[in-house]
């Protein structure tokens, strides 16, 4: 078959222009195919980096919306397995306009504990210092502090929403961690205090930081079952699930992805069959020459599909690496609705698309190629098509 | 003279495999584009048929949603008597004060369960919904009870809130007595019950979540928006029901985004995919072209008529595509919105106009695929053309 390798790119250089738009057409469909599959991959298949996997997330059983009381703290920290429980509150509110490139993450934390639980976050010993002494001084991470041009000492003014407070911070600090670069955290109790009366020590979310990760479950039901018969129940799990719990909420992305996946997959094998027909049709005459020459059927069937082979190989090969590139795009975007920063196109996806790139060329080139090489020698030489 | 358009078709019959293929590719592209026009556009609908034109919206002023909005009992007074409220059939304004919250619904395909908005409100308040919100089964829940009415969306929805059966939340067991037909509104996936049960329920008597109240008409209706909005010892923000539900729609925005991205690279591939049926038709059909030369029939006679060929294929392409995706219309589904933090039930919506884009969409994938090979037959040398094979 090696030997034959020369002749199968001849065949296919043979018709430029159909190679190329054929070429074209399944790199855009592979590109597509990828990109899907890297998101839908990074959102239910990849794994908890080490720390995410020691932290758990205490919210309200009914929702995000619905707060919890500040004093579960000390009672949640007692649960064994807990190393430490801090105050983790979305803020949100507007950060100079509703604009969308206006928005990240604000959450009201407790300044002492923060780089403790998110041991993750890389910040100067003085910068956190300054964060942990001052009470209205936040840091940022720096993925946002670039894209809003922010440097220390600058005055940022929060207006929030779900808390009826306008809060004037100071940028103490730019943290940078290897996932999340894009959030801000300032002193709860700046929140707190801020706050009208009867709306003070009401939290949304605590952050667990565990000694184990094998414990997950083992505290998350400890917490739970505190609180069982309390007014408001909690839901305790792992950032893993917090985050894919929120997607889930956006409605069946799952299913949504899928059926986009399917149809692009039906698209090309339809694009590549169709192509494939074409190009075995154009030479029925040759295989009758072939044969003459004394090639087999067999072999001329290889020769025929490893033609498809080849360019539904390249096509993969340029729409992956298109993809790759749209994935870059796409973790450089602000995170709104999930965490994009890990979205790439990791090596298991980029084997199964040129896979799926390789069984579409296989399939869409089998049977034409079957019935041209069955074809006796007068019958193909008679062909005028 | 123009090649006539039956010339086309029966070529497109005549190579029907490779016809089918291609207009497939075409169908699957521009049915991907549709169904997610569809949902958006059934959410749009949904939520900008929710509210009466004359309806306003009052929230604490800053605050985006009822859920994260206050009102207490003491502002609601001040705002009742507000001059341009209409006034009902008892001579007392038509105001609503009403506390929003938002409770767990568990279902067979999503054990977990999903959040649903639960309206506290008043029988008079569920009055001012008017025609919009109609009760089709059970009767109105009683003031004082933990009784609720669900949206006819969560009832179909959500068997453990259909008519009879129980949902605990709060402080305890509310029954299910009745099933409000909002059409495609927003309430349709709401559940509301008594004001005060639920207030006393949530210890917040005093400090409710918003109010809805009645213009006079239309004229007084900016007034009294102004009014509101602009009364510092208030502190509220005013807002036409309509708008405030409308803007909500933003909520269907990155699977928008997202559809519209997909079906852009899939059209991409499907042109080439036209391209490549085209010139193979080009190509095959080379003496025809010479033929057709020598009887006459002038260059951008042989251009139109390939390029119209092309068109008709990706016509085709564009009805099936309609075709496949009408199923959809009407299929009831839900997605989360950030607005209310809870779900909205909607139908697909395939409107003709949503079907007329999809073809358009076909339409311009044939253009891009026919013109090139279109051009390419048109400028084939007439001897040459009849020598080939």
């Amino acid at each position: 078959m090696v030997q034959h390798l020369p002749l199968v790119f001849k065949n296919s250089m043979r018709n430029k222009r159909r190679t190329v738009l054929t070429l074209f057409s399944i790199a855009a469909s592979l590109c597509l195919l990828g990109f899907l599959m890297a998101i839908y991959y990074s959102f239910y298949f990849s794994e908890a980096t080490q720390e995410q996997s020691l932290r758990l997330l205490v919210r309200n059983k009914v929702s995000l919306a619905n707060p919890l009381l500040r004093s579960y703290m000390p009672r949640i920290k007692q649960v064994p397995g807990v190393e430490e429980a801090m105050i983790f509150q979305w803020f949100g509110g507007t950060y100079k306009d509703n604009k969308p490139e206006n928005f990240f993450g604000r959450f009201a934390v407790e300044p002492a504990k923060l780089f403790t639980v998110y041991n993750e976050y890389k910040i100067s010993e003085e910068e956190k210092k300054a964060f942990i002494s001052e009470r209205t001084a936040c840091v940022v991470g720096e993925k946002t502090a670039a894209r809003h041009n922010m440097k220390l000492g600058d005055r940022i003014t929060l207006v929030g929403d779900i808390f009826p407070v306008k809060l004037e911070l100071i940028v103490r600090g730019i943290y940078h961690s290897k996932t999340d670069n894009e959030n801000m955290f300032f002193d709860y109790e700046y929140l707190n205090e801020s706050m009208p009366a009867g709306r003070r020590d009401s939290v949304s979310t605590f952050g667990i930081k565990m000694d184990k990760a094998e414990n997950a479950q083992a505290i998350a039901k400890g917490v739970d079952d505190l609180f069982r018969n309390a007014p408001l129940q909690t839901k305790t799990e792992t950032e893993k699930a917090f985050q894919l719990s929120f997607l889930a909420f956006l409605g069946n992305v799952k299913a949504f992805l899928m059926a986009i996946c399917a149809a692009v997959t039906f698209t090309i094998l339809l694009v590549t069959g169709n192509t494939m027909a074409m190009s075995v049709r154009e030479r029925v005459k040759e295989v009758g020459i072939l044969k003459t020459l004394g090639y087999t059927p067999g072999l001329i069937l290889s020769l025929l599909v490893g033609e498809s082979l080849v360019i539904s190989f390249l096509g993969g090969v340029i729409g992956l690496g298109l993809a790759a590139m749209l994935c870059g795009v796409l973790r450089n975007m602000p995170s709104t609705f999930a965490d994009m920063s890990q979205i790439a196109i990791v090596p298991s996806i980029a084997a199964i698309g040129l896979g799926a790139a390789l069984v579409i060329g296989l399939i869409s080139s089998l049977i034409p190629a079957y019935g041209a090489s069955r074809k006796s020698i007068l019958e193909a030489l008679r062909v005028s098509d | 003279m123009d090649i006539p358009l039956s010339y086309n078709l029966r070529n497109l019959v005549a190579r029907r495999t490779t016809t089918i293929m291609t207009a497939l590719g075409i169908a699957l592209t521009v049915a991907v584009l549709l169904s997610i026009f569809a949902l958006v556009d059934g959410l749009r609908t949904a939520l900008s048929s929710t509210g009466h034109p004359l309806n306003i919206m009052v929230m604490r002023k800053g605050s985006t949603a009822e859920l994260n909005s206050t009102v207490t009992q003491e502002t609601f007074r001040v705002i009742k008597v507000k001059p341009g409220i209409a006034k009902d059939a008892k001579g007392e304004p038509q105001a609503s004060l009403e506390v929003v919250t938002v409770i767990i619904l568990e279902s067979p395909e999503i054990p977990s369960g999903i959040n649903i908005t639960l309206r506290g409100l008043t029988v008079d308040g569920f009055a001012m919904r008017g025609s919009d919100v109609k009760l089709t089964a059970g009767r109105m829940f009683t003031p004082g009870r933990r009784e609720v009415v669900v949206g006819q969306g969560i009832s179909n929805r959500y068997p453990m809130a259909r008519l009879g059966q129980t949902l605990h939340f709060g402080k305890g067991d509310w029954q299910v007595v009745g099933v409000m037909d909002a059409g495609r509104s927003a309430a349709n996936s709401e559940v509301f019950c008594d004001l005060f049960q639920l207030a006393s329920d949530q210890n917040r008597e005093t400090t409710l979540s918003s109010a809805l109240v009645r213009a006079s008409d239309e004229v007084s209706m900016q007034a009294l928006v102004n009014s509101l909005t602009n009364d510092q010892q208030l502190n509220v923000d005013a807002t036409p029901e309509r708008a405030y539900y409308a803007q909500q729609t933003s909520s269907a925005a990155p699977i928008q985004a997202l559809g519209i991205f997909v079906s852009i690279i899939m059209a991409i591939g499907s042109s080439f995919a036209a391209m490549n049926t085209m010139y193979a038709a080009v190509a095959r059909r080379s003496p025809e072209i010479g033929t057709l030369r020598v009887l006459g029939f002038s260059k951008l006679g042989i251009l139109t008529s390939f390029f119209l060929e092309s068109l008709l294929l990706s016509l085709l392409g564009g009805l099936l595509g309609c075709l496949l995706v009408l199923p959809l219309n009407n299929l009831q589904t839900g997605i989360g919105n950030f607005v209310t933090f809870s779900e909205i039930t909607f139908n697909f919506h395939v409107t003709p106009s949503i079907m007329a884009m999809g073809i358009a969409f076909a339409l311009v994938m044939g253009a891009i695929g026919g013109l090139f090979p279109a051009a390419s037959a048109a400028r084939k040398e007439i001897l040459a053309s009849l020598k080939q094979n």
